[in-house]
């Protein structure tokens, strides 16, 4: 810089800096403009949305919160009101949340649950992410179970046909996804086996279990599994539906693994071939650890799939969360408040799917970062 | 190491080592026998497990007194189903009650393939709206679809249809003939007459003849460049093949229409409460899926296309129709495939609400019967072969829209 100005000489004289240009600062006015009406078809669509907002959310504000009754209250008192019943939710949230489980101990399965989001909220975080997650989560399902099984530590035993609500739903989504997540492993490496009946086998599991409903799985393990046991041999209720429940996520996210060893190169193949390194020892330290790493995302995906569909459960009469909610609602006394119901389960739903995609999505830019190129 | 990568540069390396004898021939390190004595042990464990479970079986059967086999198919149901595509009454046989079960389940999934692909369709483009207002409304609807349980749609929707609408006696009449109650939509529809099935004849052949029609006139705009116009030709081919075909019958005009008899209604055609919920359940629950699909595969189109169609003068609506719809397909075909699957075996929870599909009429085949095996065997049967139709199918209409290249 210092050798260009020394070279236009000493009859150099600099002009004064223009000033900057005005900041475009763009006004409400510009933002509905551009947004809002910028084609006539746009102003249409956009006075029709006002429209239907106009008429739709004072309706939905006069029912929630307005004419609302949100204390704990006799059912008489809501036939007052024309809004929502929140006397309902007062009444039946424990029910609703941990079913039959013995009133004075709710605390149990409330402590379990808080317990075993936290385990799952911490093991979210990046910093965690290394060998500590193999002892804190046999520790924490263990604490889980005692406390809501008991028996031990001066908790009294409560049998499991007791269990209801939101741990039940808990717990067939979790324990399914993780028991059924090292037998998807094997099942998609034997997909991509050549040893043709291994890989005829894994084919046929995946893709029968894949075209067939949750539903008819389920009933296969309510109504045939008994008929498998030897005589006198029982499996409680809840368990059959867990193995179906496992067996059904293993064949989803079998397809999932499948589809991250396809995206590895055959390079990488080849190179752990090439290090003399044998089958399992190329999978376990070369492959797997980039399958499964990009494979995250769409795991968290068909958990939150599975999540929702461990509500199929209370159709072979499993006291999960959908199942206590429509009990709640079947209370003659209250039977007329069932969308208060509806609702409460609903946004229980919805803050886990939703928390999980949103922290799925973040998972993907994040687990992206190491593979931009810069 | 170091020595043999030295070696190869041409350094006098140490002597190279005499070739050891080949290792003797143990055959547990050979590849290929390993491979067999795996898939050996593998049929082993499935046959030992497989007798283990059918002995129990048979066992647990024989202590119930329960007969094995297909031949229940053939005996009297005994139990009524609410609605169905063909005649059934509770005198016809377990098989009957099947078929009834499975046209049921085709029937709602037809319907709702259909209604969550339009919906689908309409929400992933709106969600890519200029428009602020629309574009939010989508996201908004999208989001709280899909992360909300189908089973809970379902009980909500029907929840809602049993308790806003009225009973039959003081149904709403919108329409004269048309009521809608808690039983269902009700709509009369043409008396029976041997004409209508030929009628529905023709407009199919005239349906054929628009479709060749159409051919030609792709042929005509690329050889001369203008399009003979279409729709109106088309339109009258199927409609004009169907009207004459009408006045040669005697163009019969009689109506029969829903009538109140007691507490519900006889005649007219019926659009059930139950299957007026499966199907808006099933329909909005994967419209939310199929939005996501169709917004990504819009996306998935660089904008450069966009710019082109915009250069060359189409407007906004041509743009997508012509432009970028057609190549989004190609992304937005396969996984909506796996939706429309979805769609299909979602439809099994229409036993949650009560309509007779083929899981709810086998249920309770199953409870009379106690025929658990063949039953469960049956409805994994039709799963998969509507699975593998509708795969076929789509496979086939990739196959067409695909991009073929040299």
């Amino acid at each position: 810089m210092a050798d260009i100005t020394s070279n236009t000489g000493a009859n150099f004289v600099p002009t004064e800096p223009r000033p900057a240009p005005a900041a475009i600062r763009p006004g409400p006015m510009t933002w509905f403009k551009e947004n809002l009406f910028n084609t006539w078809y746009n102003a249409i669509l956009t006075l029709v949305g006002i429209w239907v907002l106009a008429s739709t959310i004072p309706g939905l504000i006069d029912w929630f919160v307005l004419n609302a009754l949100w204390e704990a209250a006799p059912a008489d008192a809501c036939r007052e009101v024309t809004g929502a019943c929140g006397a309902f939710v007062y009444e039946k949230w424990r029910f609703i949340l941990f079913g039959t489980y013995p009133f004075e101990q709710q605390w149990r399965p409330g402590a379990a649950v808080i317990l075993f989001i936290g385990l799952v909220v911490l093991s979210c975080f990046k910093p965690m992410w290394n060998r500590s997650l193999l002892i804190i989560w046999p520790i924490g399902l263990a604490a889980c179970w005692i406390l809501l099984s008991g028996g031990i530590f001066g908790l009294d035993h409560v049998p499991n046909n007791l269990w209801g609500g939101l741990p039940i739903t808990l717990m067939l989504a979790v324990l399914g996804c993780l028991i059924a997540f090292p037998i998807s492993i094997f099942l998609a490496l034997g997909r991509r086996s050549n040893m043709p009946i291994i890989k005829a086998f894994c084919v046929g599991y995946i893709e029968l279990i894949r075209g067939v409903p949750l539903i008819t799985i389920l009933f296969m393990a309510s109504v045939m599994f008994p008929l498998f046991m030897p005589e006198g041999v029982t499996i409680d209720k809840l368990l059959r539906a867990q193995v179906a429940i496992i067996m059904f996520a293993a064949a989803y996210l079998a397809e999932v693994v499948r589809g991250g060893l396809q995206a590895i190169p055959k390079g990488q193949y080849e190179a752990a071939d090439a290090m003399g390194l044998s089958y399992w020892q190329s999978m376990v330290f070369i492959i797997l650890p980039q399958a499964l790493k990009i494979t995250i995302p769409p795991q968290v995906n068909t958990f939150i799939g599975m999540f929702k569909d461990t509500s199929l459960v209370l159709i072979v009469g499993i006291f999960d969360l959908m199942f206590t909610m429509r009990g709640a609602i079947q209370d003659l006394e209250w039977r007329n408040y069932y969308k208060e119901g509806f609702v409460f389960v609903a946004i229980i739903y919805f803050v886990f799917c939703y928390s999980m995609s949103k922290y799925s999505q973040w998972l993907e830019s994040e687990l992206h970062r190491g593979h931009k190129r810069l | 190491m170091t020595d043999h990568a030295h070696s190869g540069a041409g350094f006098p390396g140490p002597a190279a080592p005499e070739p050891k004898a080949a290792p003797k021939t143990n055959l547990f390190y050979s590849e290929k026998f390993r491979a067999i004595i795996y898939q050996i042990v593998l049929i082993a464990v499935v046959i030992g497990l497989g007798f283990y479970l059918v002995s129990n079986t048979l066992t647990n059967l024989a202590e119930r007194g329960i007969n094995s086999g297909y031949d229940f198919l053939d005996v009297r149901a005994g139990f009524d189903i609410g609605e169905g595509l063909i005649e059934y009454t509770n005198d016809n046989t377990y098989g009957r009650a099947l078929i009834v079960g499975a046209l049921n389940t085709v029937k709602v999934a037809f319907f709702g393939i259909i209604l969550a692909s339009i919906i689908g369709v309409v929400m992933g483009i709106a969600r890519l709206s200029t428009n602020w207002l629309v574009a939010k409304f989508a996201t908004v609807y999208v989001e709280v679809l899909r992360n909300i349980p189908l089973l809970l749609h379902l009980f909500f929707i029907y929840a809602l249809v049993l308790n806003i609408l009225p009973r039959p006696r003081d149904s709403w009449n919108p329409l004269p003939g048309v009521f809608l109650s808690n039983r269902g939509l009700k709509i009369p529809v043409m008396a029976e007459h041997p004409i209508w099935m030929w009628v529905i004849l023709a407009m199919l052949i005239g349906a054929i003849a628009a479709y060749l029609f159409a051919q030609w006139a792709d042929k005509k705009q690329a050889e001369t460049g203008d399009r003979p116009k279409t729709l109106l030709p088309s339109l009258g081919m199927i409609f004009g093949f169907g009207a004459v075909v009408w006045l040669l019958g005697g163009a019969p005009t009689a109506v029969n229409a829903p009538e109140l008899r007691g507490f519900n209604f006889a005649g007219g055609a019926t659009l059930s409460a139950e299957f007026f919920a499966l199907l808006m359940g099933l329909s909005i629950y994967t419209s939310a899926f199929i939005a996501e699909i169709v917004r990504s595969g819009i996306q998935a189109v660089s904008y450069g296309q966009t710019e082109a169609a915009k250069a060359v003068g189409l407007n906004p609506g041509n743009t997508l129709r012509l432009v970028v719809l057609p190549q989004a397909l190609r992304v937005i075909i396969p996984p909506i495939t796996s939706q429309y699957l979805n769609l299909t075996k979602n439809s099994s929870l229409a036993i949650a609400i009560g309509y007779p599909d083929l899981v709810a009429v086998g249920n309770t085949a199953l409870n009379q019967s106690g025929q658990a095996i063949e039953i469960i065997s049956i409805f994994m049967i039709v799963y998969l072969s509507l699975s593998l139709i509708t795969s076929l199918f789509m496979n086939w209409y990739n196959g067409r829209i695909a991009l073929s290249e040299r």
